[in-house]
């Protein structure tokens, strides 16, 4: 691969509105990713991850706003600018009738990559992402694993040098997922702009930046590291049961901003940890529960998730009231 | 060679007409099926036929029929001729397009119970025309022959008119073209039928098909200009509709024995124009589906129409002034007037010119509208 030396950023997203009749999908986004990063796009579904990689590629219309790929604009320039990309839609869209071999082939001619070039594209490519050996087999039968890694080897056939990556390990299996971020993270060793998204926050992790969509808009982007930051010893892991006693007991606590549950474990959110780590055990053995461990922990990317959302609702809730 | 992208996107496009059997052999045996059925099926409407009638029975018998054969407006008595020379005559000048002839002694049969014969006679070379004459012919002589059949019932009981037979029988014969061949008249407008059909549901299919299976999310995403899309994606259906003329061609001189009177070349180069409008229509249909059932059923919602207002099955003179005005709006009305022409009356471009331009008025249009609505895009 080729290796990217300017720093010049390669994505550059701002103020980009888009709505659907009623619905306001994307809400004033604005984001910059440089040669190298992996820019993650965090969000539940229907947050609008999406529609902003549609408005990127040109495949949706923005509202208002502008979008450049590789200093191309994407409304003006759209042709240049698409010719820079590399796009691994959500849902599969290669062709199902078409061998794998045929959809690279197909691709890459459609990218001016043929001949002797494309040979050596495909078969590095295929290599690259696992596929070599069922070049003849139809693309429809493929595996989900595999159909979202024959779109990442179409994708990359003319050596772009951004790349959008709309959930692509969507409904993979961790085995395969944990493959897909190694191809993610060699692409970032050739200078490559990634733009991700992503339903799972383990895998968000590995991100260089991270933006949390929330209903069209990023309520807070940075790296993993600094989106957690502000709740280091803030988070507190608890195992006791049952759970309606375990929350009503956690929640009446002076100091606890929210509890979530995950399994039977609960993550604590708290103004400080003394107070809880102390009083918890003896209320929850007070009120019948079973207690078997309450400790801090690293805030992982859910916490501040979580954690953002809930200031999210509470300030809405205040500008009501006033 | 030429364009990498557009020779990557026809590549494609064939690549999965082939893989979809289904289609392919519909795409063939449609023309060869609707050939036949229409070659030997096809009933035409058609009224106010010139009669010539050789009455030579002259009783209240006789003038019933003849006024039987007045009232169904197929037929409009124009002659009364005295001979059955005389009637031949009429024919031949083409001042009557069929005739009645009653022998002596009708009269009297059908007052004693017995089956009495008429003899009718239809010019046969315009089958269209024949067709509908013979049988309005058999129509008319049956409503008689029941009408009759029960006026015996009433006077004589059950089982002696059941024993008589039928009232009257009238025996056809056609003139001129004996096999009424209407083959002749409807092999080459099935031409502009298939041609029509073929290309408008195929290509909206074809790229409505890219939207409904989420490929043209990709294929948006790649430099193909829209043009070399739109031409890519419509020039296998080009070659598929050229196949299938040919194969009509081919089976109807075959199978029919359509004479091919007019120049092939010109033919051909007129069916491209013509081509330009239906691809036209089919693109423009497919920007406005969103499934492929949509699509199908927005083409089929054109085609029917467009059979009954282009003069495929009624000859245009014969509909109703208002339809007649609706039927300048179809281009397959001028393609039927080019086939037919070519085809069977050998005439050459000098006579078609202003077919000529009006298709290619709706050819500029149409493409022109439809490819201004085609975008890369997904909203
Ligand atoms: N073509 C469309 N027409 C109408 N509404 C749409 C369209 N596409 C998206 N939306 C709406 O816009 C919002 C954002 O959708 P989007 O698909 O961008 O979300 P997402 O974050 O990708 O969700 P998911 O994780 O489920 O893929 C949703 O409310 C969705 O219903
Ligand atoms: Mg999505």
């Amino acid at each position: 691969m080729t290796v990217i030396a300017a720093t010049a950023p390669l994505i550059e997203a701002d103020g980009l509105y888009k709505s659907f009749g009623d619905t306001a999908a994307v809400r004033g986004v604005s984001l910059t990713v440089r040669p190298g990063e992996a820019y993650g796009l965090v969000g539940a579904d229907g947050a609008g991850k999406t529609t902003l990689m549609r408005l990127l590629v040109g495949a949706l219309r923005m509202d208002a706003g502008h979008a450049r790929i590789d200093g191309h604009d994407v409304v003006t320039d759209t042709e240049r600018a698409r010719s820079r990309l590399g796009y691994l839609a959500q849902r599969f869209s290669m062709y199902g009738d078409l061998t794998v071999a045929e959809n690279v082939r197909f691709f890459g001619a459609s990218r001016g990559v043929s001949g002797d070039e494309l040979a050596r594209r495909s078969a590095y490519l295929l290599q690259f992402v696992g596929l070599a050996g069922v070049e003849d087999r139809l693309a429809g039968v493929l595996s989900g694993g595999m159909k979202q890694k024959l779109g990442l080897a179409c994708a990359l056939l003319h050596q772009p040098h951004v790349v959008l990556l709309d959930e692509p390990t969507g409904g993979l299996d961790p085995l395969t997922r944990q493959d897909f971020w190694q191809l993610i993270i060699r692409l970032l060793a050739d200078g490559v702009a990634v733009l991700v998204s992503t339903p799972y926050m383990d895998e968000a992790v590995r991100c260089t930046r991270l933006g949390f969509l929330h209903e069209g808009t990023v309520l807070r982007e940075g790296a993993p590291r600094e989106l957690t930051e502000p709740l280091d010893g803030r988070i507190l892991e608890l195992v006791a049961a049952p759970r309606r006693t375990v929350q009503a007991v956690v929640r009446a606590d002076p100091d606890v901003e929210d509890v979530a549950a995950f399994g039977e474990r609960y993550h604590v959110r708290v103004r400080a940890a003394a107070g809880p780590l102390e009083r918890l055990p003896r209320a929850l053995a007070a009120a019948g529960a079973s207690f078997t461990a309450l400790r801090t922990i690293a805030p992982a990317l859910e916490d501040a998730f979580i954690a953002l959302l809930a200031e999210g609702r509470s300030d809405r809730r205040h500008g009501i009231e006033l | 060679m030429f364009n990498p992208r557009l020779r990557a996107v026809i590549r494609k496009e064939f690549i999965q007409i082939v893989r979809d059997p289904r289609t392919l052999v519909l795409t063939f045996a449609m023309p060869v099926v609707q050939l036949f059925l229409l070659g030997y099926a096809a009933t035409n409407d058609v009224r106010n036929i010139d009669l010539a009638v050789v009455d030579r029975d002259r009783t209240a018998q006789s003038r019933a029929l003849v006024a039987s054969y007045q009232a169904a407006d197929y037929f409009r008595v124009r002659f009364d001729a005295d001979s059955e020379a005389e009637l031949r005559d009429l024919v031949d000048r083409g001042r009557a397009r069929a005739g009645l002839i009653i022998p002596p002694g009708y009269g009297r049969r059908i007052v004693a119970g017995e089956t009495a014969g008429v003899v009718f006679v239809i010019d046969g070379s315009d089958p269209t025309v024949a067709s509908t004459a013979l049988a309005a012919a058999q129509l008319t002589g049956q409503a008689e022959a029941t009408e009759l059949t029960v006026e015996r019932l009433a006077r004589r009981g059950a089982a002696a008119a059941a024993m008589a037979g039928p009232a009257i029988d009238v025996r056809t014969q056609v003139w001129y073209n004996p096999d009424l061949v209407s083959a002749y008249y409807m092999v080459p407008a099935l031409i502009g039928l298939i041609l029509q059909f073929l290309t408008i549901i195929l290509t909206a299919t074809a790229i409505v098909r890219e939207r409904e299976r989420g490929t043209i999310e990709q294929l948006i995403v790649t430099p193909i200009r829209p043009w070399e899309l739109v031409v890519g994606k419509l020039t296998p259906y080009v070659v598929i509709a050229f196949i299938d003329m040919v194969e009509i061609l081919v089976a109807g001189v075959l199978l029919f024995g359509v004479p091919i009177n007019g120049s092939l070349p010109l033919l051909l180069v007129l069916a491209g124009l013509f081509l330009v409008t239906t691809l036209g229509i089919g693109l423009f249909i497919s920007t406005i589906s969103s499934t492929q059932q949509e699509a199908t059923i927005t083409a089929i919602f054109f085609n029917l129409p467009s059979i009954f207002l282009s003069g495929f099955f009624f000859p245009l003179a014969a509909m109703p002034p208002f339809l007649q005005l609706l039927s300048y709006a179809i281009p397959l009305r001028y393609f039927l007037i080019i086939v037919r022409g070519i085809v069977l009356k050998g005439v050459g471009a000098a006579a078609l010119w202003p077919e000529i331009v009006a298709l290619t008025v709706f050819a500029v249009v149409i493409m022109g509208a439809a490819a201004l609505r085609f975008h890369k895009r997904l909203d």
